[in-house]
């Protein structure tokens, strides 16, 4: 137990781009990149679930690659780029080709996972646009969902890779409907 | 045309909302907010001597710091026993922080609220708190041997012993040609929703109410508790569900001492109060389930026929008894599953230990009843070399002799009677879906490969639906849209398509113009809450019936406008026409204008309703006696009983022979849960339960120490299935509608959960040829069970 008495926290001054705007915040050196996100941004749609890194609920893209937001100090990521899952509908709030895949085929239930499980499919169809079912199943093993029993989740990566195939989209960039500017 | 909408796989009109990440879940609610961070016994039994608490608050932030000497008279009064039962002699229950003595590692000890919950858990750690450990009571035996005790009070550790009886089990036994006796394990597990329990609230003081956001199961009763324990008339107290990250049982239990805690100190501190549970905190601080020892007695004829079953059940019910005997009386019934047993006994105790309490958790005691019964259908099928298929069909009871009504008392305390179902239909489906019939040539063609394979099965009845009442509002506004509410709280299982989808049909109304809100008591106050696979029952029904008061409504209106029989008039399509005469027609918005007479057109459309508009009656009142102004209508729906559902899984495994890993290979479920409203969210709730299932089988334990510490309290060793472990999943569905309700619904919530631990014990055994007597089984275990097979 600590009997010292706690010094103040020294602030540190954070600059980083979420969703394409640039967003600044005076955070403690422990604070981290979640609760940056959902507390100082809030940009609640990236969510929490165990805070040590194990359930995947909390991803969010860090310079276009997936991390846990949760092991991740808001102060390391000063300068970069995080996408969460308030970027990718298109502006009129039109869904994401990934997003509307796991509605199609009901690949969420209670929704808390979920945006962890977006951002990783996004991350994952970037690299692998053709993937077959088992490099799926495999890529999606990385975060936890108590609800579906990851049947819609998998199916839905799979419709979002045919939606997404030969069209040249990036995955992880915002959407932008057909027709519009 | 509109068309029909009950039975079609509608997509979710929840998902747009939570797909962009505009979910309200409760830690998204309230970014003003004070933190609360609890101080957690970590003796699993001690009593608390000291509580120092000023090293907390020289920290920067610490708004309070509360123990349970802070609190007000009410709030130092144990928590409710939310069911009593005649039974439970001996019920104890928490107090929202320790008073002298703490029981469970976890346990809440202390309370700090601070700017932010960094500081609120900086300050939790500078709180010293002296304790006297004591010896813990863990595990059933310790427990049942009575030599230490939990609670000083109460001998044996016993809350109650149940016992049921129909015929005459004992002697049908003894004077059967064959009869087997053996002992069962399995240990505990938990709902573990991917968000954990938390509270919000915020007194506002001008108008002198408390609004308390709760991730529940049960608003109106997380209401009415905060009401009770705050000593406010109810009147002043609102409960609201947000959107909630899965509940699967944990989030039925109410009051959690921070229900208490959070909305009193948002009240005492004049500010916003939020409390949000930590996955560690949630592994020891919120409910588990599962755990019990079965001891089975069974005597049968020699065509497997079963003539009398005796059962005892050691129950382990953690440190306190918050839920009563809900699980333990859910296993001692459920565990007849589909089959005629005449002469029955089941007896239970219910015993406190120094871990977690025990409330329901998906499937709430019916899994465990389910192993009992199967492990011992498997173990009388190869007593006598039959094939198990066949030895569970000479047991079924058969469709002409529905209702069943078995003699005993359900959780309900009404009785134990199957309204309906086709189980022999049920396992010839299953038998084809599985290709049972095929699995000796797969094993045989594997096993000259070197491969070690192994088929199962297990058959349930889910009792689903209970009472007591469920309500519904549904009310048409001017513009035509249909607001509906209901009082139960939804964790992700698309209420609010499937209830739109019933308004939608009784209404003829487009589905997309219907809106449901749920667990909102500021909007519907009569509730009981989401458990038991029941709102779809429930709530499904209220809401038709609701659906059909308006309906009725909107019908008398147009006739009298129309000067048209109602018998002459349809709904379709959001107007009341004519039928045959599609063009004379009145749309539902402005039956809803009509159907209130107003002084004040306070828009164009209202116009018609204002008093000089037309000319009407002058002979009786505007609003006649025994009408309400308003297209709405208000119905409750209370069930005589439960409505049963069932179902019966196969599975077919592959095991390792050098390393009893278990594959699952092929996952096959039969289903019966009476119409269905919306199949795709009825297989999801089927997939996402059979994911449980298997986690529960292979993979989910609670590993207590002897001294009472959870030593897997975490994601990284509390092992819940990825994608990477969960099958795929052959689902067919058999519709046999239930007679008791006017939909015909029987609920699906826990369906899938129930036989997973069963059917993949009866295929691993079926595998290795080794007795399958304990669940979970990992691979050591199951390794060890081998090795010891060997050396036999």
């Amino acid at each position: 137990m600590d009997r010292t008495t706690p010094a103040p926290e020294a602030l540190h001054d954070v600059e980083l781009t979420v969703n394409g705007q640039v967003r600044r915040a005076r955070v403690p050196a422990r604070r981290l990149l979640s609760d940056l996100l959902r507390h100082d941004l809030e940009l609640t749609g990236t969510h929490v679930g165990c805070e040590h890194g194990v359930c995947g609920a909390c991803t969010v893209l860090l310079d276009g690659m997936p991390v846990r937001s949760c092991l991740t100090l808001a102060v390391s990521v000063s300068g970069r780029a995080v996408t969460t899952v308030e970027g990718l509908a298109a502006e009129d709030g039109t869904l994401h080709p990934v997003q509307r895949a796991f509605q199609e085929h009901h690949g969420l239930q209670c929704g808390f996972c979920t945006p962890g499980f977006i951002m990783t499919a996004c991350a994952f169809l970037a690299e692998e646009p053709a993937p077959d079912a088992a490099t799926i199943r495999d890529a999606m093993s990385g975060n936890l969902c108590r609800c579906t029993g990851y049947a819609g989740i998998l199916a839905a990566v799979a419709g979002a890779a045919e939606e997404l195939a030969g069209t040249g989209v990036d995955p992880r960039e915002r959407h932008r409907p057909e027709g519009a500017a | 045309m509109t068309t029909r909408m009950l039975g079609a796989p509608v997509l979710r009109t929840e998902d747009p909302r939570l797909l962009r990440g505009e979910g309200r879940y409760l830690d998204d609610l309230g970014q003003g907010a004070y933190e609360v961070a609890i101080v957690r016994s970590p003796h699993a039994h001690a009593r608390v001597l000291d509580i120092d608490v000023t090293g907390a608050l020289d920290v920067d932030g610490v708004v309070a710091v509360y123990t349970y000497e802070d609190l007000p008279p009410r709030l130092r009064e144990r928590l409710p026993v939310l069911i009593p039962h005649p039974a439970l002699t001996a019920a104890r229950t928490q107090h929202v922080l320790a008073a002298g003595e703490v029981n469970h590692v976890g346990e809440a000890v202390a309370m700090v609220v601070a700017r932010d919950r960094y500081l609120a858990e900086d300050a939790a750690n500078r709180i010293h708190v002296a304790y006297e450990p004591l010896p813990a009571v863990v595990g059933h035996e310790r427990a049942a041997s009575g030599q230490l005790l939990v609670h000083d009070d109460i001998p044996g550790n016993l809350a109650a012993t149940l016992t049921q009886e129909i015929g005459d089990a004992p002697g049908r036994i003894a004077a059967a040609p064959n009869r087997l006796t053996f002992r069962l394990d399995i240990d505990r597990s938990a709902s573990t929703p991917m968000e954990t329990r938390g509270v919000h609230a915020r007194w506002d003081a001008d108008d002198q109410r408390l609004r308390v956001h709760s991730s529940t199961q049960t608003p109106t009763s997380v209401r009415a508790v905060v009401a009770s324990y705050l000593e406010l008339p109810l009147a002043q107290v609102e409960c609201v569900a947000p959107d909630i990250g899965g509940g699967f049982g944990v989030k039925i239990v109410h009051p959690w001492p921070e229900e208490l805690l959070v909305p009193w100190a948002a009240r005492l501190l004049g500010h916003e109060v939020k409390f949000t549970e930590d996955r560690r905190e949630h592994f020891i601080s919120a409910n588990h389930e599962r755990g019990q020892v079965q001891f089975i007695d069974v005597g049968f004829d020699d065509d497997g026929r079963i003539l009398g079953l005796d059962v005892r059940l050691l129950h382990d019910h953690g440190a306190y008894i918050p839920y009563g005997l809900i699980v333990p009386i859910i296993t001692s019934t459920q565990l007849l599953g589909p089959y005629r047993i005449t002469d029955y006994r089941v007896r239970f105790d219910s015993l406190y230990t120094n871990t977690v309490p025990v409330s329901p958790y998906r499937g709430a005691g019916r899994p465990q009843g389910c192993f009992a019964m199967e492990r011992t259908m498997d173990r009388i099928a190869r007593h006598l070399g039959l094939d198990r298929t066949l030895v569970r069909e000479r047991n079924l009871i058969r469709p002409d002799e529905m209702p069943y009504d078995f003699g005993l008392t359900f959780q309900d305390g009404r009785p134990y009677a199957y309204d309906s179902g086709d189980f022999p239909a049920s396992l010839a489906k299953l038998r084809e879906l599985a290709d049972w019939d095929g699995f000796p040539a797969r094993r045989a063609a594997a096993e000259a490969a070197g491969r070690l394979l192994g088929i199962g099965m297990a058959a349930y009845v889910e009792g689903t639906g209970v009472g007591p009442y469920e309500g519904g509002h549904v009310q048409v506004e001017t513009t035509g849209k249909v607001k509906v509410a209901t009082g139960l709280s939804t964790q992700g299982q698309g209420h609010r398509t499937a209830f739109a989808q019933v308004v939608a049909d009784a209404l003829g109304v487009p589905f997309e113009d219907v809106e449901v809100v749920t667990g909102d008591t500021r909007r519907f106050a009569y509730a009981v809450g989401t458990f038991a696979s029941r709102a779809a029952v429930m709530s499904g029904n209220a809401i038709h019936l609701a659906a059909l008061k308006v309906r009725e409504k909107a019908l008398r209106i147009a006739s009298e406008a129309l000067e048209v029989d109602v018998e002459d008039l349809e709904l379709v399509d959001g107007h009341v026409r004519v039928v045959g005469s599609p063009a004379t027609s009145i749309p539902l918005g402005v039956l809803a204008t009509m159907s209130n007479p107003l002084r004040y057109a306070f828009d164009a459309s209202a116009r018609i309703a204002t008093q000089f508009a037309s000319p009407g009656t002058t002979d009786r009142p505007p609003v006649a006696a025994g009408e309400s102004p308003g297209l709405e209508g208000t119905d409750f729906y209370s069930p005589l009983r439960s409505t049963f559902a069932n179902g019966m899984h196969a599975v077919e495994v592959e095991v390792d022979p050098e390393t009893s890993d278990v594959r699952i290979l092929r996952y096959s479920v039969v289903h019966d849960c009476g119409t269905l409203i919306n199949p795709m969210i009825v297989e999801g709730q089927i997939m996402g339960g059979v994911a449980q299932g298997v986690g529960g089988a292979l993979y989910e334990e609670m590993a207590y120490d002897e001294h009472g510490q959870l030593l897997n309290a975490s994601f990284m060793d509390f092992l819940m299935p990825y994608a990477s472990e969960v099958p795929a999943v052959a689902v067919d569905h058999l519709e046999t509608p239930s007679p008791l309700n006017p939909l015909g619904i029987k609920g699906a919530g826990e369906a899938g959960v129930i036989p997973g631990s069963a059917a993949l014990a009866s295929a691993i055994e079926d595998a290795v040829g080794v007795g399958i007597d304990a669940m979970p089984l990992s691979p050591s275990r199951l390794h060890a069970l081998r090795v010891a097979a060997d050396h036999r």
